[in-house]
């Protein structure tokens, strides 16, 4: 792997490389360069096939993160290239003229994070949820659980049990194992 | 942060939301299903709406129940011949088929699968309740010749379940359509859907069944709770 | 005797073969259960389906034509009962002999198709789109499975010189060596075979199996509709099954030989069906047109001469 890493680093600018085991490394990659990195890797180095695209919200560095992840049949490999893009204003090209299916990793992006990919085919249909017209909702800043809340009835007197503490409560009532559980019984 | 950028954040912050719920709502109908004029076939110009059903708009009536030795008779018999629609609308619908297998046989009870919500009076409800699925029940129901019967499977339906926090699942399912048995469990065994059935049968035989009756009288009631969380409502108010 | 003792015993006849249809149903179903290893449902399920059916208190209704599909499936059940003589005992002129006539071997040919024409009208009329596609799947397997069982009728006629089913049993009555079965094998084959496709068993049921399209031509009825029809399917079915053994077997000379007897040809088809699968619809359509109609063939070709 470190060769391709070595080949990869004359081209662009490489930072943060990872080599997690001997299949698989991570790098990350600057917005602009990242499809050329990725179109290179394709084509000239036999990472062939794309295993997913995902995005990870980095609310505090106001950064969202792609992850492009390919793999080589040939040598059974992986790398994953990460591109930070602008939280403020989160545009990224797309990457349809390389592999037809990344148009449902960039339609669902959009629909959860908010991520425009333009020219990308069917980008503005829905994914998940039908009329949905909140913020993205995969996003930190989401409240998710004051939503259902406001939205969707809730009914009160929520109780949670530990099954195991309950079990042992119904089935051995009067037996104590350690101190913290004579300690809750009291 | 001073005051003033504060206020001029939170104004901001409104006039996107409300230019993104102004763009919402014009999205949530598609284009083919927009009002729109067309030429019929004498030649005038005739203004049509595709979402609105021409050939009978009423609301749901109660039907009362004939009373009397009748309909006890009738009640059992619609007790020992329960057909159940086959729409499986969460995970518990994993349950249903054991209970074809030989162990947990549900034939000689009188429970049957059908195809179709014409020819079914039961609807099982199992599990977790997306928004995307509400909208296909609730245009399944009120297909279903009424009496009909709802049973709920799982702690998702009473209370929102694992589920609770989520945004796109609902916490309560009588709030939106009426039920009448709840099985409760995450999934229940396929001995407690049995369970469920003899307690259905039960109420059935008592004449306690008449949740289709509750539906047509607070027809309204149900109808707004639904179309608060269905924003993108796109069929006539009663899919008959 | 006269007509109105005449109606009365078409009547019991006709009351006498729907239950005996709905218990041979409920006794087709609860073999095929224990052939699974389960129960299977109650004998008495069939009456309490019809029962659940009729007390709907909504019900739909897409227009005239929509009707047409239940009542020309009635019809058609109770037209083939009415001319047909079903137990063959005290002349032609005998209680159970219905309103059988000269021609009537024609008219039952027709009345075994006037069902799914009228499924036909009301399904489309239905609007759904499953309904069509399963209507016209049923029809042609229907028009498939008509060519060799109509070959195999044409040729018993030529072999008895008569259109009239009374003859036909008449002449096969004084023990087992008369029966058509074995003194015109070819045609008896084919009508054996063909017969697996009117009964409506696997591998012949894609038509009507529950799992495939939405059930097909009955999706869209609910209620009293789907009731009729499946008390006219509990007729037709037995009145098929009569209809071989008049024409095949000899015929019955008391109810209980009937009974027997259709029990037994029924559960051929049942048979079949428990032990093959389904098959697609042009599978079955090339399937009648080589074996049974080779031996229709050859059952008219042996009495042309």
């Amino acid at each position: 792997m470190k060769q391709f890493i070595e080949k990869l680093s004359s081209k662009y600018d490489l930072q943060e490389v990872v080599y997690q085991r001997d299949n698989l490394v991570f790098a990350a990659i600057s917005k602009e360069n990242a499809i050329d990195a990725v179109t290179y890797l394709r084509d000239y180095e036999g990472f062939t096939h794309l295993v997913m695209m995902s995005c990870v919200d980095w609310i505090e560095d106001g950064k969202f993160q792609l992850l492009y992840l390919l793999n080589s049949p040939d040598l059974k490999s992986d790398i994953g290239l990460k591109v930070y893009i602008d939280r403020e204003n989160p545009v990224m090209d797309s990457a349809h003229h390389l592999w037809k299916q990344v148009w449902t990793y960039q339609r669902e992006i959009r629909e959860s994070f908010g991520i425009d990919f333009p020219g990308s085919p069917r980008i503005e249909e829905n994914f998940v949820v039908e009329g949905w017209d909140d913020k993205p909702f995969m996003r930190r800043d989401f409240d998710t659980h004051e939503y259902a809340q406001k939205t969707y009835f809730p009914r009160g007197n929520r109780k949670t049990n530990d099954p195991a503490e309950y079990m042992r409560k119904k089935l051995y009532p009067n037996q104590p194992v350690t101190a913290k559980q004579r300690k809750d019984d009291k | 942060m001073s005051e003033l950028d504060l206020n001029k954040k939170t104004s901001e912050m409104l006039a996107k939301s409300e230019a993104n719920a102004a763009k919402a709502e014009k999205t949530f109908i598609r284009p083919e299903d927009e009002e729109r004029e067309v030429v019929a076939p004498d030649g005038s110009i005739i203004k049509v709406n595709p979402i609105y059903d021409y050939f009978s708009n009423e609301k749901p009536k109660e039907e009362k129940p004939r009373g009397g030795v009748v309909e006890k008779f009738l009640n059992w018999a619609r007790a020992e011949s329960i057909w159940v629609l086959g729409f499986g609308t969460g995970c518990g619908s994993i349950e249903i088929p054991p209970l074809v297998t030989p162990r947990f046989d549900m034939f000689r009870y009188g429970v049957q699968m059908r195809p179709t919500p014409r020819q079914s009076n039961a609807f099982i409800i199992s599990g977790y309740l997306s928004v995307k699925t509400l909208k296909r029940v609730i245009r399944t129901y009120e297909q279903m010749p009424s009496p009909k019967y709802i049973l709920a499977l799982g702690s998702c339906t009473i209370n929102g379940g694992m589920y609770y926090d989520s945004y796109s699942t609902i916490n309560r399912l009588d709030k939106y359509i009426p039920v009448d048995v709840y099985i409760a469990g995450c999934m229940p065994r396929p001995e407690a859907l049995l369970h469920g059935f003899v307690k259905l049968k039960q109420l059935i035989k008592e004449g306690k069944a008449e949740k289709a009756n509750e539906y047509a009288r607070n027809f309204d009631e149900y109808k707004a709770n639904q179309k608060k969380i269905i924003k993108d409502w796109n069929m006539p108010d009663y899919n008959w | 005797m006269s007509i109105y003792v005449k109606l009365a015993y078409t009547f019991l006849g006709l009351m006498i073969v729907l239950n005996w249809g709905m218990l041979m149903g409920a006794t087709m179903r609860k073999i095929g259960a224990r052939m699974a290893g389960r129960h299977g449902i109650p004998f008495r399920q069939p009456w309490i389906n019809l029962l659940k059916n009729i007390s709907t208190r909504t019900i739909i209704t897409h227009g005239v034509m929509y009707y047409m599909g239940p009542v020309f499936r009635l019809v058609g059940g109770v037209g083939l009962f009415l001319f047909m003589p079903v137990v063959f005992s005290g002349g032609v002129d005998g209680p159970w002999t219905n309103f059988s006539f000269q021609g009537d071997l024609v008219l039952i040919l027709y009345f075994q198709m006037f069902g799914m024409l009228g499924m036909a009208l009301g399904a489309g009329q239905g609007g759904h789109p499953y309904s069509a596609m399963g209507i016209a799947r049923g029809l042609a397997q229907h028009a498939a499975v008509e060519l060799p069982l109509t070959m195999a009728i044409i040729s018993i006629a030529i072999q008895f010189d008569t259109l009239s089913i009374y003859k036909i049993v008449e002449a096969q009555q004084g023990g087992f060596q008369n029966w058509v079965l074995f003194t015109n094998p070819f045609a008896a084959a084919a009508i054996i075979l063909a017969m697996l496709g009117a009964l409506g068993h696997s591998p012949f049921n894609l038509v009507k199996a529950p799992n495939e399209i939405l059930i097909g031509p009955a999706t869209e009825y609910e209620g009293t509709y789907l009731g009729f029809m499946q008390s006219a399917g509990a007729i037709i079915h037995v009145m098929e099954a009569v209809l071989f053994m008049n024409l095949v077997f000899g015929g019955a000379t008391s109810w209980i030989e009937l009974i027997v007897k259709s029990f037994l040809i029924y559960f051929w088809s049942v048979f079949v069906g428990m032990v093959f699968p389904r098959f697609k619809i042009e599978q079955s359509i090339t399937w009648f047109f080589k074996v049974p109609l080779v031996l229709g063939l050859l059952a008219i070709i042996i009495y042309m001469f």
